[in-house]
């Protein structure tokens, strides 16, 4: 397709989106049941155990939260709203915070819900048992104590204030569980079993095919659920999910599409179809093995960053890949992202690629690996893995570097990565859902799990535990610029690439559903409806 | 000895396959199909062997200037999503699978007899075992085996000729034990085996030679399956890696996203990798008709 034409079509999401947001305007109406797709498989349903897209999207609807973001502004870092609760607060040190419970909350077996069944479920994602497995406990690092002086009021104190506990109990994962649930049947009951407070009554999970869900009449959010009901279709091929959206077989597929099944859809449906884009919470990195020759020289891992042209790369790569936005260590939109300035002063955010490439050889040079050879670890993912690691592969052969691909699934990828580290330089990700920058950065601690370049860099670690606890904005904005500093130029640590952008191209009767920096967020779908 | 050893050798003379000349000639005369599929088979090992000069761009180099341009004079077969000429890495494509095809071809049709000579003329237990292990082989569809190969040993080039090789060696074995059985029995080999010849000498002088044309009927068979299981093996992402060009690789590129927007990105390997089978499959079906006696009767 010619360039022209890829603008136009652009040019056309784009106004289709406008139209969009104008359209939430409308009165929903009531009824009718939301066909939608899910490029993944469950794993299990217990949402404080799972991390993927695919256990949220069928999930999540049949659950509460404490918190969550606020649906009708999903895109703002900071807009978070109560779910089971009524109000919250926190105390002027920052380390109590209050949480006052509704009390027309009942679970969808009839037990009414109250500060117990909160507590139980933070007990169990805080303080798991062990062999019980939570997987956000290290972001609940800072509470020390959970306790209910009645039954609609819960307390969390905190050993120390930090800015990362909010956002940490507004993630989508940690689903209510009933206390009695948990008493009765075990920690490990909800892995295949449902009994939420959430928009949807749990009807049926066929492994592999689909999970229905049915309005709950007693949903604490009153008028709604809009829906009467929905379907999660299990779909982990791109193009059965494209046609099934094109053949109205489904309305929508929450993770998101690249811009070529945009533009197709749109070409081929016209005004039936709606696009939401924006900045997605996830960004593609370059690990190079610090435990590898030469990798474990930073002029040569300063080489590799600085041969990226990030600024031209965005404009070609947003058009084939879900990639687009340049940005530093932090979400771009968040009030704690480097500026355009403060990041192109970083090596391997200068805008002059020449420049750029021209130190890049004189480091290669005086580390005596001007012909370097290597071969890039990548996941056999298209999007955006592959597409990102044939880019990057064409940037370092404009330095003189001959690069060999070596894309495996998942499953090896990660075994290379966490377990037998036998990569040269491999291409990770860090996706995270709720933006958190002090949390969502942590990935890059050198003493991270999820952290695998094998470094250890304790003034990264001192200036992350000191951003953690501040609670002065300018001061740990003052901090971050540091730690990007020394992660992307200083040390080049880690080598970064593009943001993701996410796409969702859905039919126009979809209402009411709005896009979020994340493909975890905003997924109760309790004010989605259908214009039909 | 001398004597007996001279008869022997004029005994293989009389009842050798015809040569490649005769062979040449009687392609042309009597199989035209044959011929116009030996004619495609040679532009493709022409491409691979002279793609440096038959290019027109590095087939590795992104334009993002020239982002999936439709066929133009600049651009023969239009470009990819990384603005990389189509017609360079067809041509460059011609190379890796020309590489993995005779390799595979080569190696497995080659075990294949040499594992089928040997099962027919030692007979007994030595049969026994290595039929059984064919059967085993055998029971296996070809891809799946080539699939569990390649996970096991890894992705690139030489683990693909690998994957390929091991399914095609049961094949062949079994089609050149047939063949050896009969031969096996004639007495000239019973006159080798008398004048105290060693098993590796009958076996590479007197009774391979005369099973070529089923070897050689398996060989061009075999290229055109290579060409085919590397294209497989490459769209499901478990062949050669990007950006090595590589037809099942542009493919699988092109069909997922582009094939209504670019089509061109998914016609033009489509069309190399069916261009290559054929020819090989023409040849080889011509190549049959000429080396088989009943045939070539006709």
């Amino acid at each position: 397709m010619k360039l022209k034409t890829l603008k136009l079509l652009a040019g056309t999401a784009a106004a289709l989106f406008m139209t969009a947001n104008v359209a939430t305007a409308e009165t929903p109406k009531r009824g009718g049941i939301l066909n939608f797709v899910v490029g993944s498989k469950i794993p299990s349903m217990d949402g404080h155990m799972e991390g993927t897209f695919g256990m949220i999207h069928p999930i999540r609807p049949f659950y509460s939260t404490l918190i969550r973001v606020n649906p009708q502004n999903p895109s703002s870092t900071t807009d978070f709203v109560c779910d089971v609760c009524s109000t919250f607060s926190s105390s002027d040190d920052g380390k109590t915070h209050t949480f006052n419970i509704r009390k027309d909350i009942k679970f969808h077996d009839g037990t009414p819900l109250t500060a117990a069944d909160v507590k139980a479920t933070y007990d169990k994602l805080v303080f798991p048992p062990k062999g019980i497995l939570s997987l956000r406990k290290k972001f609940f690092s800072m509470v020390d104590t959970i306790t209910t002086p009645d039954s609609y009021t819960l307390v969390m104190k905190l050993k120390y204030p930090s800015p990362t506990f909010i956002p940490s109990v507004a993630m989508p994962f940690n689903f209510i569980y009933s206390k009695k649930d948990l008493d009765t049947h075990g920690y490990t009951w909800h892995q295949k079993n449902v009994n939420g407070s959430g928009a949807f009554v749990f009807v049926e999970h066929k492994p592999g095919a689909f999970v229905t869900g049915k309005r709950y009449d007693g949903y604490h959010h009153e008028g709604k659920p809009y829906l009467d009901g929905y379907k999660a279709i299990s779909a982990p091929k791109m193009a059965v999910r494209l046609q099934a959206i094109r053949g109205d077989r489904a309305g929508i597929e929450f993770r998101g599409f690249p811009p070529k099944a945009r533009d197709d859809l749109i070409k081929a449906l016209g005004d039936k179809i709606t696009v939401q884009e924006g900045d997605w919470n996830c960004s593609l990195l370059v690990t190079p093995n610090h435990k590898v020759k030469p990798f474990d020289d930073a002029r040569v891992r300063r080489a590799l960053s600085l041969a990226i042209d990030r600024w031209g790369g965005s404009k070609a790569l947003s058009k084939i890949a879900i990639v687009k936005t340049v940005g530093g260590v932090v979400f771009p939109s968040h009030p704690l992202a480097a500026t355009k300035d403060e990041l192109t002063k970083i090596p391997g955010f200068w805008t002059d690629i020449k420049k750029s490439r021209a130190e890049a050889k004189r480091l290669l040079k005086e580390a005596g690996h001007s012909n370097l050879t290597f071969t890039l670890l990548n996941r056999a993912v298209d999007q955006p893995y592959r597409i990102l690691g044939t880019w990057l592969i064409d940037q370092w052969r404009q330095i003189g570097l001959k690069v060999k691909q070596n894309a495996v699934p998942t499953g090896p990828w990660v075994n290379s990565l966490r377990k037998k580290k036998d990569y040269q330089v491999a291409i990770d990700a860090n996706c995270q859902s709720i933006v958190n920058p002090i949390v969502d950065v942590s990935k890059y601690l050198g003493s991270a799990s999820n952290n695998y370049a094998q470094y250890t860099d304790e003034a990264m670690e001192t200036m992350h535990e000191t951003m953690s606890r501040s609670g002065d904005p300018a001061e740990q904005r003052k901090i971050m610029r540091k730690f990007e500093t020394r992660l992307y130029g200083e040390e080049t640590h880690i080598i970064p690439t593009l943001w993701w952008y996410k796409i969702n191209p859905h039919r126009s009767y979809v209402k009411g559903w709005k896009i979020a920096p994340s493909h975890y967020l905003n997924q109760h779908l309790d004010q989605v409806w259908l214009d039909k | 000895m001398a004597v007996n050893e001279t008869y022997i050798e004029v005994q293989d003379e009389l009842i050798a396959p015809p040569g490649w000349r005769a062979v040449t000639a009687a392609l042309i005369r009597r199989q035209p199909l044959g011929a116009v599929g030996a004619l495609m088979v040679l532009i493709m090992v022409a491409a691979a062997l002279f793609a440096d000069q038959i290019a027109m761009y590095d087939p590795e180099i992104n334009d993002f200037a020239a982002m999936l341009e439709g066929p133009s004079t600049a651009h023969l077969f239009g470009t990819d999503e990384f603005g990389r000429d189509i017609y360079s890495r067809i041509v460059h494509g011609a190379r890796t699978a020309m590489t993995v095809g005779f390799s595979a071809a080569i190696l497995g049709s080659t075990i294949g007899l040499f594992v089928g000579v040997s099962s027919a003329y030692f007979g007994g237990w030595v049969d026994n075992i290595m039929q059984r292990i064919v059967d085993v082989l055998m029971a296996f569809p070809a891809i799946i085996l080539a699939l569990t190969v390649v996970i096991i040993l890894g992705r690139g080039v030489g683990p693909v000729i690998i994957a390929i090789t091991i399914p095609m060696i049961p094949n062949c074995a079994r089609v050149v034990r047939s063949s050896a059985l009969a031969i096996r029995e004639i007495p000239y080999v019973d006159a080798a085996r008398a004048m105290g010849f060693g098993h590796l000498r009958i076996i590479l002088r007197h009774i391979s030679p005369n099973i070529m044309a089923p070897y050689l009927i398996m060989l061009t068979n075999f290229l055109g399956a290579a060409i085919l299981a590397e294209a497989s093996l490459s769209y499901l992402g478990l062949g050669v890696q990007e950006p090595t060009p590589a037809w099942g690789l542009m493919l699988k590129s092109g069909a997922e996203e582009y094939a209504e927007s670019a089509p061109w990105a998914v016609i033009f390997p489509g069309l190399a990798i069916s261009v290559a089978v054929f020819g090989f499959n023409l040849f080889g079906d011509a190549l049959r008709d000429v080396l088989d006696p009943k045939l070539r009767s006709r």
